[in-house]
Formats: structure tokens, C-alpha cells, sequence
């Protein structure tokens, strides 16, 4: 394409229209390069704050998830042979002479008990078989094995048997599903098919969706809690409503754990809540308020109260009082100018304060743990103890990142039918 | 004052903080199908006295009557009273037809009654197809047509509007002004109308109300109030000014003479003014009543003046004068045809009739 000449002077330059749209775009992100450079150089620390200590664990956390990597990384020949068995019949004295070699090297290369522990998360009992063949095979390997099959299921007979082969099987991928599978209360049986875990080892999902309706419980009630109260706030003058704010922040200026053990000093059987309903005659038995799922609640609703009280706050203070009076000029009652005008007006707070609230609620971890006992524990509380108790770090992984699902669904929710611009903050 | 009165403020004083009066002492009565605008600087009081009307401030003293019935203590709800906000208030979840439709659910009328009302009433300010628009998608004018016809839908005796059309551009104004006149006349309604806009007042009201500090300065159909306002503040309000100091020398009836410097003028004497001998006064001449070199027996007044000054206004020519040691004496001069142009720094005659110039108290 032929460039229009453009040398003729200031007066013919303004008659030059040709190719204006490319050139005008062109010009324009020249001209805001430099600045879009200098924006970006602003937040390049925090960018890489987040994405060192944010992106990354979260990425690590996914990749944990489905990694299992024992079978492949210490016993890597018994992986391969295990993947090109195909469940039928039981194997070939082949594959027994390649699983009991490795055995015999993890025993050597003491890393036995580290697999043993492994394999154990997902087939229990199976820590136990290796360790007796291990030794069984150690006892026979100086006078020398000629032939692995017998002698390994004169060990233990459990390896004549083909759901042993088959578990083993399972664990044999470096990336598998076995996590999920288990954060699901599901399992892979002995033909390889996906099946419920026996009804005894059946937690996750029952806690998950537990977890799930008491966060909802827990943003309903601090809903009914802070809306009348961030409407009287807003509807005070300034001086009065900031003084006020100060004590709704309070809370905030306060250590967690020290909200926390202030509830159980209250809520406990021989707390002051039951001694003050006791001393008035109004219970003989003191109230179960305490390591339960009542203390759960009770002590959490009141630490995330705040997170429903500012945003609301913040737009009630922005709805502007001609529409009130505008309602009530054209005749509407006080109640029909709330709940027809106010009220739709001060939505944007509410589902602000109601996915703030219901996103940290989910996965709460401190409260639950120190005032929920045995019945109020939250899924956070199982993460937890997989992570530092158990150390099962796949499974932890696994149901972490069915949480972080669970949030960005909610998320996608919320904005598919409130729209995300919709929230206010502040 | 007639005494068929369809609104009635009687010795109305608003106080917001128990020390300071906004309002001091307001009374009016205004007519059934009248325009009354209230007119005033910001702070003056006029858009509290509207929302003592509407009821959304508490009177402190005195009574307010819609229709000869005490309406100081009952609620806005239940005044039946139309009202035009400055930011329209316009409820941003509703479409504009759910907008017209509320205060008509509010009075429980069947759903097909309201959509052929709304219908009509969309039509009615020419909004016809944009029924199912969010206030955010209308306009600044469009948005204020919707705010008009709501406050019109359910048939009020009596409709109240705050600086309407206070956020519109000009010609809009204009435009709406024309319109909003057109319809409460059409519909025979009372309009009370609050505005600092004093051309807004002077093309659409019946009567207005001149509010300063909390007081009425001058209540009176919008000629008399240019052409005879009675207050010097007034005079400086509405319209443009000139102003000379002087002292009342002698009265003579309707008309006074006042020693300006060492000149004479003799103008008419405000009804308010106190014109007796010796009394510092404030003559207040229109600028559009000035005449240049007037010829002979052509004004009752004639000073000497000097061009200090010459502004160009496209129609006409502005021309800044000294007169009587005072040099912001304005006149204006048609730009007519074989219009000989005044020089700055050239002397002149200046000359106006008894009747354009008044003597007002001096106040300020």
C-alpha cells in the first residue's frame, strides 16, 4: 500500500485521511507505553510477592494433588511392570522377581518404611505385608531365590491373591486420582472400578458439605446481625457512626486467639453464660455451648461479623436518602419504601458482606479447632491434620483443592447472577 | 389576598440546630393551578420551606395548611404530594415503567389500569418506547421527563419541584422549561417551584417568591419583580443592575428627589423605602433603560458620563461608564444597523426616565 505523502506541510496534513484507524492506534500505544511501563513497575513487587508466595504454593498444592509418585520413584521397575499387568489372572514369576528385587533394595537403601507408609494411606495393611516379605525374603536371599512366586506367597499369601496385585497396580502411576478419590470417600476396588469407601471410612464429603451449610448458617446469621446494625450506623451522623465504627472494628485490634479463648471462658459448661442462666433459675443442666458445632458457630459468626458490617455499612452510606424520600412523597409506607427501594438498593452490601464472609468462613481453621471439639470441626481442620499429623500431603492437597473448587464455584455463581462489579467493599 | 387559598404558609420559622433560624417568619398563600416559584441564593431558605411543604422537615413554628387542613403533623406519605428532585431520584433497579408504576401500586390500582396509565404517561412527556430503559441508560433530559411524569402519574393536587432542572445544559433547560410550564397548565395543577435560576423563574411562574436570609424579600408576578422590585436585593437578583448612592432631597408623591454626588434624580420611590429627607438611598437602574446622548425632554434624568469601557456581545454592545464618581455603570446598546461606535475615553450623556429608576432602602 502506497503510504500517503505527509511532507507537505501542517495545512495538507489535516486532509490526510487514509489509514488513520491503524495509525492513531499505533501512535496512541507509543505514546502510553511509557506510562503503562511506569504502572506496571508500581506493582511489580507485590506482583512477585504473589507470585512467589501465592501462585506458586497454590500451584504446588494442585500438583501435589494428583502426584504419586512413591511406586515410580523407589520402585520404578515394578511400576512399569505392574502398568502392562492386566488384572486377570495372577502374575508371572517375572513380575514377582521384579517387585521382590526392589523390595529387597528399599530394605537395603532403608527407605521401606517410607514406602510401606505411603502405600499404607491407600491400601491399609499393605505397610505390614511389605515388611514380612522384606524379611521373609531377606532370610532366603543368602542361600538364594531361584524363583520369587512360591516363595513370596509362602511369605504371606496375600500375594497369590489378585486384588493385592491390583492395589499395588493402582499406586503405580506417578499422576493418579487416588487423592481425589479418597477426599471423595471413593475408591478404586479390586477390579480397578472407582466404588464408595466402606461406610465407616466415609468423613470428607459428609464434612465438606457440612462445612459448607455452616458457613451459609454462619453468613445468614451474620446477615440478620449486621444489617440492622450498619443501618443505624449509616443513618447516624458522621461523628456518632465513626465512634461506633471504632467498636465494630475493635474485634480487629485484638488477637484471634485471644476472641477465641474469651468465648470458651463464656460458653463452657461451667462458663459464664451457664452460670448467670443457672444462678436465674432458668437451666438445671448446664447448656452443651462448647466443643461443638454451637461453639463453632457462635465464635465465628461473631470474628467475621465485621466482614458483613463494613461493606453493608459502606453502601448504605452511598444510598442516597432523595429516594427514600422520593418513595414516600409518592405515598409508600415505610415498610414497602424498605423492602421495594432501600433494600434493593443496599444489595450490592449484602452479597459483598455475604461472599466475603461465606469465603473465609469456608475455610476457617483456628476457631474451629479450639472451640469446635469433636463435632464441630470444618474441612480446614482436616486439611490440617493431614498436613501436620498424618502427613498424608496428597490427600491434604487433594482436598484443599476441592475447597479452592468450591470457592472459585461460588465465585462464578456470584458473578454470573449478581455480576462481580455489582460488590461493594468501600 | 384571596381568601380561597389552596396552599398556606402562616408565620412558618424552621430552625435546624435550636439557635439559628433558616426560615424567618414565611407566609404565602398560593392559588389552586397557580406556578409559584421560589426564588433565591443557595442557603436562603426557599428549599427548606419546600420540605416543610412535602413534610420532610419538621416545622418549628408556625402552620402550614394544604387544601384549609393543618398539614404540620401529618406525614409525607399521606400528603398526596407530587415532587420533582435535583438528581431526579429515579430508582436505579427499576426500568422506567416500573418507575411510573410505583407510586400507582402504592394506591393498589389493578395491574391493567397501570399499564394504560403508564402508557399514557410516557406519551404524555414523550418517552413512548423507552418504558423498558434503566434510569442509567436514559439521558440527563430523558431522565427528567421520567421524574416529571412520576410525579404527575398519580394525578397529585399539588406538585413540588427542587431545582429540576438544575443538572441539564442550557437549551435543555430551555426546552424543559417550555415543557413543564406547558403541562401543569394543561393539567391544571398547583406548582411550587424552588430554583437560584432567575430566568428559570421569570419565563414560567404565576408568581415568585424572593427568598434572602431566611425572609421574603418580595412576592410579586415576574414583571413587577424586574420592573419594580422593592428591595435593593431584588433589584440585584433579578436581573442585571446598575446602582448609584445617593439622598433623598424631597418626596413628591410617588416619586422622590435624590442628590447623587452633586447631580439630581429624581426616580420613583420603592413602597418599601423610607424616603424621608436625609435618607440614604439606592437608585436602581436597568441597563436596557439607559440612553445614550439622549435627544432633548426625552428622559427626566441626564448625567454626565465617561467611556471607560466597551464590551462586544455579538447583539448588542455592552459599555462601561463612569457616572456620579461611580465607574461600573453599565449600559447596553442595540448593535444596529449605521451604529456609530462609542469610543472608550470619549464623554457622553446618560439619560433615564423617572419611572426606570427606583429608590431602594440601602440594606447591603
Amino acid at each position: 500500500m502506497n503510504r500517503p505523502v505527509m511532507s507537505e506541510g501542517p495545512a495538507d496534513r489535516l486532509f490526510v485521511q487514509p489509514k488513520v484507524g491503524q495509525s492513531i492506534k499505533e501512535s496512541l500505544d507509543k505514546a502510553e507505553r511509557r506510562n503503562k511501563f511506569k504502572s506496571v513497575l508500581l506493582v511489580l513487587p507485590l506482583l512477585a510477592f504473589i507470585a512467589v508466595f501465592f501462585l506458586m504454593p497454590i500451584g504446588d498444592m494442585l500438583m501435589r494433588s494428583v502426584q504419586n509418585g512413591t511406586l515410580a520413584d523407589y520402585m520404578p521397575n515394578s511400576a512399569v511392570e505392574l502398568k502392562h499387568w492386566e488384572r486377570q489372572t495372577l502374575p508371572e514369576e517375572k513380575t514377582f522377581a521384579v517387585l521382590g528385587n526392589d523390595i529387597l533394595a528399599l530394605l537395603k537403601s532403608q527407605n521401606l518404611d517410607r514406602v510401606g507408609t505411603d502405600l499404607n494411606r491407600v491400601q491399609s495393611g499393605m505397610k505390614l505385608l511389605l515388611n514380612k516379605t522384606a524379611r521373609g525374603l531377606e532370610k532366603q536371599s543368602q542361600a538364594g531365590i531361584t524363583e520369587f512366586k512360591p516363595l513370596m506367597i509362602s511369605i504371606d499369601k496375600r500375594w497369590g491373591e489378585t486384588a493385592t496385585w491390583s492395589q499395588l497396580k493402582v499406586m503405580a502411576p506417578s499422576i493418579s486420582a487416588v487423592h481425589y478419590l479418597a477426599a471423595l470417600d471413593r475408591q478404586y476396588d479390586d477390579n480397578g472400578d472407582i466404588v464408595q469407601q466402606p461406610e465407616s471410612r466415609q468423613i470428607y464429603v459428609d464434612n465438606l458439605l457440612k462445612t459448607l451449610a455452616v458457613s451459609v448458617a454462619i453468613t445468614f446469621i451474620c446477615f440478620l446481625l449486621g444489617y440492622p446494625l450498619a443501618y443505624f450506623l449509616a443513618s447516624l451522623p458522621d461523628r456518632f457512626s465513626n465512634l461506633l465504627m471504632i467498636l465494630v472494628l475493635l474485634p480487629f485490634w485484638t488477637s484471634l486467639l485471644v476472641r477465641t479463648s474469651a468465648w470458651i471462658v463464656i460458653l463452657q459448661s461451667n462458663g459464664v453464660f451457664n452460670d448467670v442462666l443457672r444462678s436465674l433459675g432458668i437451666i438445671n443442666q448446664p447448656l452443651d455451648l462448647m466443643y461443638n458445632l454451637y461453639g463453632t458457630i457462635i465464635a465465628m459468626t461473631h470474628i467475621l461479623l465485621p466482614f458483613m458490617v463494613l461493606p453493608l455499612y459502606s453502601v448504605m452510606r452511598g444510598v442516597d436518602q432523595t429516594y427514600i424520600r422520593a418513595a414516600h412523597s409518592m405515598g409508600a409506607s415505610s415498610m414497602r419504601t424498605f423492602f421495594k427501594i432501600y433494600f434493593p438498593l443496599s444489595l450490592p452490601g449484602v452479597s459483598a458482606g455475604g461472599i466475603l464472609v461465606f469465603i473465609l468462613a469456608v475455610g476457617y481453621y483456628i476457631t474451629p479447632a479450639l472451640v469446635g471439639g469433636r463435632t464441630g470441626q470444618m474441612i480446614s481442620n482436616f486439611i490440617a491434620y493431614h498436613m501436620q499429623t498424618s502427613l498424608n500431603w496428597g490427600l491434604a492437597s487433594a482436598i484443599a483443592s476441592l475447597l479452592l473448587v468450591v470457592v472459585l464455584l461460588m465465585y462464578w455463581v456470584y458473578d454470573r447472577f449478581v455480576g462481580i462489579t455489582n460488590m461493594k467493599l468501600g | 389576598m384571596q381568601t380561597e387559598s389552596f396552599v398556606s404558609f402562616r408565620n412558618v420559622q424552621k430552625s435546624y440546630d435550636g439557635e439559628n433560624l433558616v426560615v424567618k417568619n414565611f407566609n404565602l398563600d398560593i392559588q389552586r393551578g397557580e406556578f409559584i416559584t421560589m426564588l433565591g441564593p443557595s442557603g436562603s431558605g426557599k428549599t427548606t420551606c419546600l420540605m416543610m411543604l412535602a413534610g420532610f422537615e419538621t416545622v418549628t413554628h408556625g402552620e402550614i395548611s394544604i387544601d384549609r387542613q393543618p398539614v404540620n403533623d401529618i406525614s409525607p406519605q399521606k400528603r398526596g404530594i407530587g415532587m420533582v428532585f435535583q438528581n431526579y431520584a429515579l430508582f436505579p433497579h427499576m426500568t422506567i415503567a416500573e418507575n411510573l408504576a410505583f407510586p400507582l401500586k402504592v394506591r393498589g390500582l389493578s395491574s391493567s389500569d397501570i399499564q394504560g396509565k403508564v402508557k399514557k404517561s410516557l406519551d404524555m412527556v414523550a418517552m413512548g418506547p423507552l418504558g423498558n430503559r434503566m434510569p442509567a441508560q436514559l439521558s440527563g433530559g430523558q431522565k427528567q421527563r421520567v421524574a416529571l411524569a412520576r410525579a404527575l402519574i398519580f394525578e397529585p393536587r399539588l406538585v413540588l419541584m427542587d431545582e429540576p432542572l438544575g443538572a441539564l445544559d442550557k437549551q435543555l433547560r430551555e426546552q424543559m422549561q417550555y415543557e413543564i410550564k406547558r403541562l401543569s397548565k394543561q393539567l391544571g395543577i398547583t406548582v411550587v417551584y424552588v430554583t437560584h435560576d432567575q430566568t428559570e423563574a421569570l419565563t414560567m411562574s404565576d408568581r415568585i417568591a424572593v427568598f434572602n436570609d431566611g425572609v421574603v424579600q418580595q412576592l410579586a408576578n415576574p414583571s413587577d419583580l424586574y420592573e419594580k422590585p422593592e428591595t435593593a436585593f431584588v433589584a440585584s437578583f433579578i436581573g442585571e443592575n446598575n446602582r448609584l448612592t445617593g439622598e433623598v432631597i424631597e418626596r413628591d408623591g410617588d416619586y422622590c428627589q435624590v442628590q447623587v454626588g452633586n447631580l439630581r434624580v429624581k426616580a420613583v420611590a420603592a413602597k418599601s423605602a423610607s424616603t424621608a429627607r436625609g435618607t440614604k438611598t439606592t437608585l436602581s437602574i436597568r441597563p436596557e433603560r439607559v440612553y445614550l446622548d439622549p435627544t432633548d425632554g426625552q428622559c427626566d434624568n441626564r448625567l454626565p458620563a465617561k467611556i471607560q469601557e466597551l464590551i462586544y456581545h455579538g447583539d448588542h454592545l455592552r459599555l462601561r461608564l463612569s457616572v456620579a464618581d461611580q465607574d461600573d455603570f453599565i449600559v447596553k446598546v442595540v448593535n444596529g444597523v449605521n451604529q456609530s461606535t462609542p469610543t472608550p475615553g470619549a464623554m457622553v450623556t446618560v439619560g433615564w426616565r423617572a419611572d426606570d429608576c427606583r429608590a431602594l432602602n440601602t440594606v447591603i
